[in-house]
């Protein structure tokens, strides 16, 4: 691409230190929407951690006596195609869901962004050819790039979770290399390269900690993604193995099947799917927001 | 102009180079074969028909001997032979590519036709309930799985108007009706993420443009809100959204892939997964460098569309 973003401001850390719970309440208050999405990823955080707690069934417990039953007392959500508990199974989903997506998302942020920083620091040629290999890499669409890796590494839940942190690289890298960029000219970078502090020092513990603000921006944007691209890996049966229960998987071909005879089948882990990329998307941009004001809206 | 033209198209083709190097060599780290799979399901055979089906297909050769044949092959534009189906690749994704690029255009008509209308209503009405509401839908269409989406679109309409999709594809010659309702659907639950895509950087690039002195003037002359909007302000403001249309091109195409399996449209993206899942290397490479050519040329043209759009883009200055 011939526009890449400008040089990212970074916000100058300053004004009174608040308390973490008085951040909270003013971040709720200014961003109600992030609010909201920051609570809906907790709720997600609290049952993928408390599953077995919350859970009412074996999720992978069959039940040939009860197969496609609707929505009961019994079973909240109802029962799949071999009898087993939506509810239960939903609960343990959030687990796959959120430590894939944030693993893969974590990886990938890291792996780009470190490449993103000593590209950026070190500009000139070394910059050059690594921004060509990043846009070898960023041509191909996310989804058939994550596709093809999962299909060449086998179904295992590490190998889902490198399939999809590979194509968060270069996205990354280009972040936080164009922050880098600007901080780069920085005054108290040059003091310390006058003062003989190494490069590498430098890129590490001068350059680094102030792209703190576009890492967490960006990691919070690539979680929703993340767990999309599971959900349509595990659809397509190339992501996350049985008996795992994850809510892409609930949904593949069987769910689609029997959809008409039990609607609950699809809806559920739909719902579950949305409402979790709802949530991180609606507090990344309030985060972006808050934390990188020039690009405030888009 | 003509240099800057070169100089991308030297560029897109070394890109092009490391892509096919990149899915050669992510097809060969897979596990298994084809002969595998295929011996896989026969039982047992002796090893002497395996070696030499693997001859037939010319997997035993070195990697490096593959890879210099499928880029000679490239080059005179033979796509080779399928695996599975024992046919010319070309033959079998020929008949897929327009089921494919109808889908593809209707999504990003979809988009596009939602999308901008949407993105200026929102920001014409910045922080109103009308501008929340707008956002949190956008927000939402990037947030529901397309696939998901397209399921819960077939389930309503079974449930309530107790229409059934055509299980198989139907051309237009046939029943253009149908044809229609088939392609729409899917459209629909694809465009919508677009949409909301599209939407967003409409929004914000307009409530920049707006900012700008030049539309302080407009005001001031006296002229109707419609033809500062429409006419002054959104003509500057297409430029990141061109960009966005751009992208999102590629992004289609991945989510494509998915929809055109849960609609069951014989296009290449569902293609794709099944020549994956079948190791079925000629198609799958060949389909995978087919959508890089793609999203490149994609690229390639909104950048083309800058200068177009804003003489004040020169090129290779």
């Amino acid at each position: 691409m011939a526009v890449r973003p400008s040089a990212i401001t970074v916000p100058v850390a300053g004004g009174a230190r608040v308390g973490a719970a008085a951040a909270v309440a003013r971040f709720t208050r200014k961003k109600p929407l992030g609010a909201a999405g920051g609570a809906l990823m907790l709720v997600m955080l609290l049952t993928a951690v408390f599953a077995e707690l919350l859970q009412t069934h074996d999720p992978i417990a069959t039940n040939a006596a009860y197969t496609l039953g609707p929505p009961n007392a019994e079973h909240w959500l109802g029962t799949d195609h071999l009898g087993r508990d939506i509810y239960s199974r939903i609960v343990h989903g959030a687990r796959v869901s959120l430590i894939v997506g944030v693993a893969s998302t974590l990886l990938g942020s890291v792996l780009g962004g470190i490449i993103g920083l000593l590209s950026g620091y070190a500009g000139g040629t070394t910059d050059l050819v690594t921004q060509r290999i990043l846009d070898i890499l960023q041509g191909l669409p996310l989804l058939v790039l994550a596709l093809v890796m999962s299909a060449a590494l086998g179904p295992a839940v590490h190998n889902v979770i490198i399939a999809i942190s590979i194509p968060i690289i270069p996205r990354a890298a280009r972040v936080i290399r164009s922050s880098v960029l600007s901080i780069r000219e920085m005054q108290y970078v040059e003091a310390a390269r006058a003062l003989g502090v190494r490069h590498l020092r430098i890129a590490f513990r001068h350059i680094l900690p102030n792209t703190i603000g576009p890492f967490i921006v960006l990691c919070t944007a690539q979680l929703g993604s993340a767990i999309l691209v599971e959900a349509t890996l595990s659809f397509l049966g190339l992501g996350v193995p049985e008996p795992y229960p994850s809510w892409g998987r609930m949904l593949s071909v069987s769910a689609a099947e029997y959809a008409q005879k039990a609607p609950h089948l699809v809806l559920f882990p739909g719902i579950a799917i949305s409402l979790a990329v709802f949530g991180s998307n609606l507090l990344g941009d309030a985060l972006r927001d808050t934390l990188d004001p020039r690009l405030r809206g888009s | 102009m003509k240099t800057y033209l070169a100089q991308r198209l030297v560029i897109a083709l070394l890109t092009l180079l490391g892509m096919s190097a990149v899915i050669f060599a992510l097809l060969r780290l897979a596990p298994g074969d084809i002969v595998d799979i295929l011996f896989a399901t026969a039982g047992y055979v002796s090893p002497a028909e395996k070696q030499a089906l693997m001859k037939e297909l010319g997997i035993d050769r070195p990697y490096w001997v593959q890879y210099l044949d499928w880029l000679r092959q490239i080059a005179v534009g033979d796509l080779g032979k399928s695996y599975r189906y024992d046919q010319p690749a070309w033959e079998i994704i020929r008949p897929l590519v327009p089921v494919t690029l109808e889908l593809a255009a209707l999504s990003i008509l979809f988009a596009v036709l939602l999308g901008v209308p949407a993105g200026v209503v929102s920001a014409v009405r910045q922080d109103t309930t009308l501008d929340y509401a707008l956002r949190v839908f956008s927000l939402a269409g990037l947030s529901m799985p397309a696939f998901w989406l397209g399921m819960v679109i077939i389930l309503g309409l079974v449930t309530w108007f107790a229409w059934i999709p055509p299980l198989t594809y139907v051309s237009p010659a046939e029943n253009l009706t149908l044809h229609a309702v088939q392609f729409l659907l899917p459209a629909l639950a694809v465009g919508y993420r677009s949409s909301a895509l599209i939407m967003r950087i409409t929004r914000s690039s307009l409530l920049e443009v707006m900012r700008e002195d030049y539309i302080r003037t407009a005001w001031a002359k006296g002229q109707t809100g419609r033809i500062v909007i429409w006419r002054h302000a959104l003509k500057n403001a297409m430029l990141p959204v061109v960009t966005v249309i751009g992208i999102e091109f590629a992004f289609l195409i991945g989510g494509l892939v998915v929809t055109e399996t849960v609609f069951n449209l014989p296009g290449v993206a569902r293609f794709l997964v099944q020549a994956i899942l079948w190791r079925d290397y000629p198609v799958v490479q060949n389909l995978v460098m087919f959508i890089a050519i793609v999203v490149i040329l994609s690229n390639l043209l909104v950048d083309m569309l800058y200068g177009v759009l804003d003489p004040r883009v020169r090129y290779g200055g």
